[in-house]
């Protein structure tokens, strides 16, 4: 299947296809963990999620993905209005897996459990380990197909997650804290990665972060979360606002957030950032 | 089919085979390690080795249950309350927000002590030891068949339903992302943890039903450059410490579950060093 046609073979069409939150909430016993969420997402657009901890944004993910009851709808509107009538195909890239050291789960056995029905104590058979190939070459990941998933850095492993995530191409891509636990180089060669993804396949993402500025450079927009949304907006009007210091505790001044870039431009920006200044821990 | 094997067995030219229990031993044994060792290989991935013990002791309050009920069969009474803990474990998992090992550890307390409790009034909990050690030399012919189709409905499990297994332990939000069913894996696969453990456990015993889950995979684990020769060398290591406990067993006169363990405990030791090189 060409990875920019849906299953009815029409091209998608840049930013007319969406994916819709309405009245959105996640009640768990007599806490409400999240309510009133209403949120447009266009393909090709990548909205930041930010928010204090426990402020749901993991929560939200994971209610998106039916893994936790909700309240509201999630719908997806094709660039054509017709709307879906199949659940929304959702790519997710968990955050920070731990795989313990003597784990022998390979990369090739991950992907025959997501996408085949072959049991992957079988081996994986020749159509999915082609599949599997392409996925990982087009994250540069083409050469660990055979690693074991301990073997490998955080980085790769989020690399090789996303990979998965693409296979298919998702309606819309869920990335919870990708890069927490990657160390710099990684983390800026899965946001360039994510980056050219995006592009190629016109992916609508809702990325949850920790690390506000850097974001701010990637996202087309963002959301600061605690249990609903307080702010949408772009990067820069969001984390200007006064509601920024009366949840985190602390502000930014204009200089401090960096201009929209191209994520590698973005990145090298991080690098540049003195080791001294730290970001409070959120 | 059985006195088949029998025939089969005896005409091995060695001194152990030509006696029916032993045959009857040898052919349990073949079913019931790669039944365990299958098990373990994904007890280990969900890093659930304690819950397995705790259902393996349990069972000891599942057989006090049975004998207070009067049943002849105490078996199905372990076999219930097996089942029984493993839902409730599966609550915990579930609703809970006492961490995993505790909630084991508590109820595995718990269960254990009253069992002990049950079964020790009047003295009598002697007469019991034998399931805490086990007895394959005493199999009867429906039983080894019950450990036949509970043999082939792991197969058959494993044939339809690994992935998802597979999947939703490694990340459950990932496995929920691409449409597999995490609550009822989750569900599903304690549940059928519990089931072997307790169909096993009079034979294999109480002491050492979790060593001969966990060991052959813990060994392969060591050894296994992927998924597929995990589960391969585990099932290999299971019946060949199998096999060789049985045997051993038999000329020294000892408890057989307990001398297959002892067995795999070497194969073990013997994948740590084969590793470090």
């Amino acid at each position: 299947m060409n990875p920019l046609t849906d299953n009815s073979g029409k091209l998608h069409v840049c930013g007319a296809c969406c994916t819709r939150l309405e009245q959105f909430g996640v009640r768990l016993g007599a806490r409400t963990i999240l309510e009133n969420i209403n949120l447009h997402m266009h393909c090709g657009e990548l909205t930041a999620v930010i928010g204090p901890n426990g402020a749901g944004k993991t929560t939200l993910l994971r209610a998106m993905i039916g893994d936790v009851p909700h309240t509201g709808a999630l719908r997806f509107v094709h660039h054509d209005k017709v709307e879906s009538s199949k659940p929304l195909r959702i790519g997710y890239v968990p955050q920070k897996v731990e795989i313990d050291a003597t784990s022998p789960t390979t990369v090739m056995d991950l992907f025959t459990a997501a996408l085949t029905r072959r049991p992957v104590w079988m081996g994986a058979s020749g159509p999915v380990r082609r599949q599997a190939g392409d996925a990982l070459e087009r994250v540069g990941a083409g050469s660990l197909t055979n690693c074991k998933l301990a073997e490998i850095s955080m980085g790769q492993l989020q690399r090789v997650f996303l990979a998965l995530a693409l296979v298919p191409v998702p309606e819309i891509l869920l990335l919870d804290e990708p890069v927490s636990g990657v160390d710099r180089a990684g983390t800026a060669l899965f946001y360039e990665t994510v980056s050219r993804m995006r592009t190629e396949f016109d992916l609508s993402i809702l990325l949850v972060s920790h690390d506000l500025t850097a974001v701010a450079a990637v996202a087309d927009r963002m959301i600061l979360l605690d249990h609903t949304i307080l702010c949408d907006g772009v990067p820069r009007e969001v984390l200007l606002s006064p509601r920024i210091r009366e949840t985190f505790g602390f502000g930014f001044t204009a200089e401090e957030i960096p201009e929209q870039r191209p994520a590698t431009v973005a990145l090298a920006h991080m690098e540049s950032r003195p080791e001294g200044r730290k970001e409070p821990a959120l | 089919m059985i006195p088949v094997w029998n025939q089969m067995v005896s005409a091995l030219p060695l001194e152990w085979a030509q006696y029916g229990f032993m045959q009857n031993a040898l052919l349990a044994v073949l079913l019931v390690t790669p039944l365990l060792a299958l098990l373990g290989c994904l007890v280990i991935n969900h890093q659930m080795a304690f819950l397995s013990e705790a259902i393996g002791h349990s069972t000891l309050t599942g057989l006090a249950v049975g004998v207070l009920l009067g049943l002849r069969e105490p078996v199905a009474a372990v076999i219930g309350f097996s089942l029984l803990l493993g839902i409730l474990v599966v609550c915990l998992r579930r609703f809970s927000a006492v961490s995993m090992d505790t909630a084991i550890a508590l109820l595995m307390a718990c269960v254990v002590s009253l069992g002990v409790v049950l079964l020790s009034r009047g003295g009598g909990f002697s007469r019991y030891s034998r399931y805490l050690v086990g007895d394959i030399l005493t199999l009867s012919d429906a039983e080894i068949v019950r450990l036949a189709v509970l043999l082939g409905l792991v197969v058959l499990i494993w044939r339809l339903f690994f992935n998802s297994l597979f999947l939703v332990h490694l990340n459950r939000t990932l496995a929920a992302s691409r449409g597999f069913g995490v609550a009822r894996a989750e569900a599903g696969f304690s549940i059928l943890v519990a089931l072997v453990v307790a169909v096993a456990m009079p034979w294999v015993g109480l002491l050492v039903i979790n060593a001969m889950l966990i060991l052959p995979a813990a060994a392969a684990r060591n050894l296994a450059r992927n998924t597929r020769q995990y589960t391969v060398m585990a099932v290999l290591f299971g019946m060949v410490s199998g096999v060789l406990g049985l045997v051993t067993s038999f000329y020294a006169n000892t408890a057989t579950g307990a001398t297959i363990a002892l067995w795999s405990s070497g194969f073990f030791v013997l994948s740590i060093f084969l590793r470090r090189r």
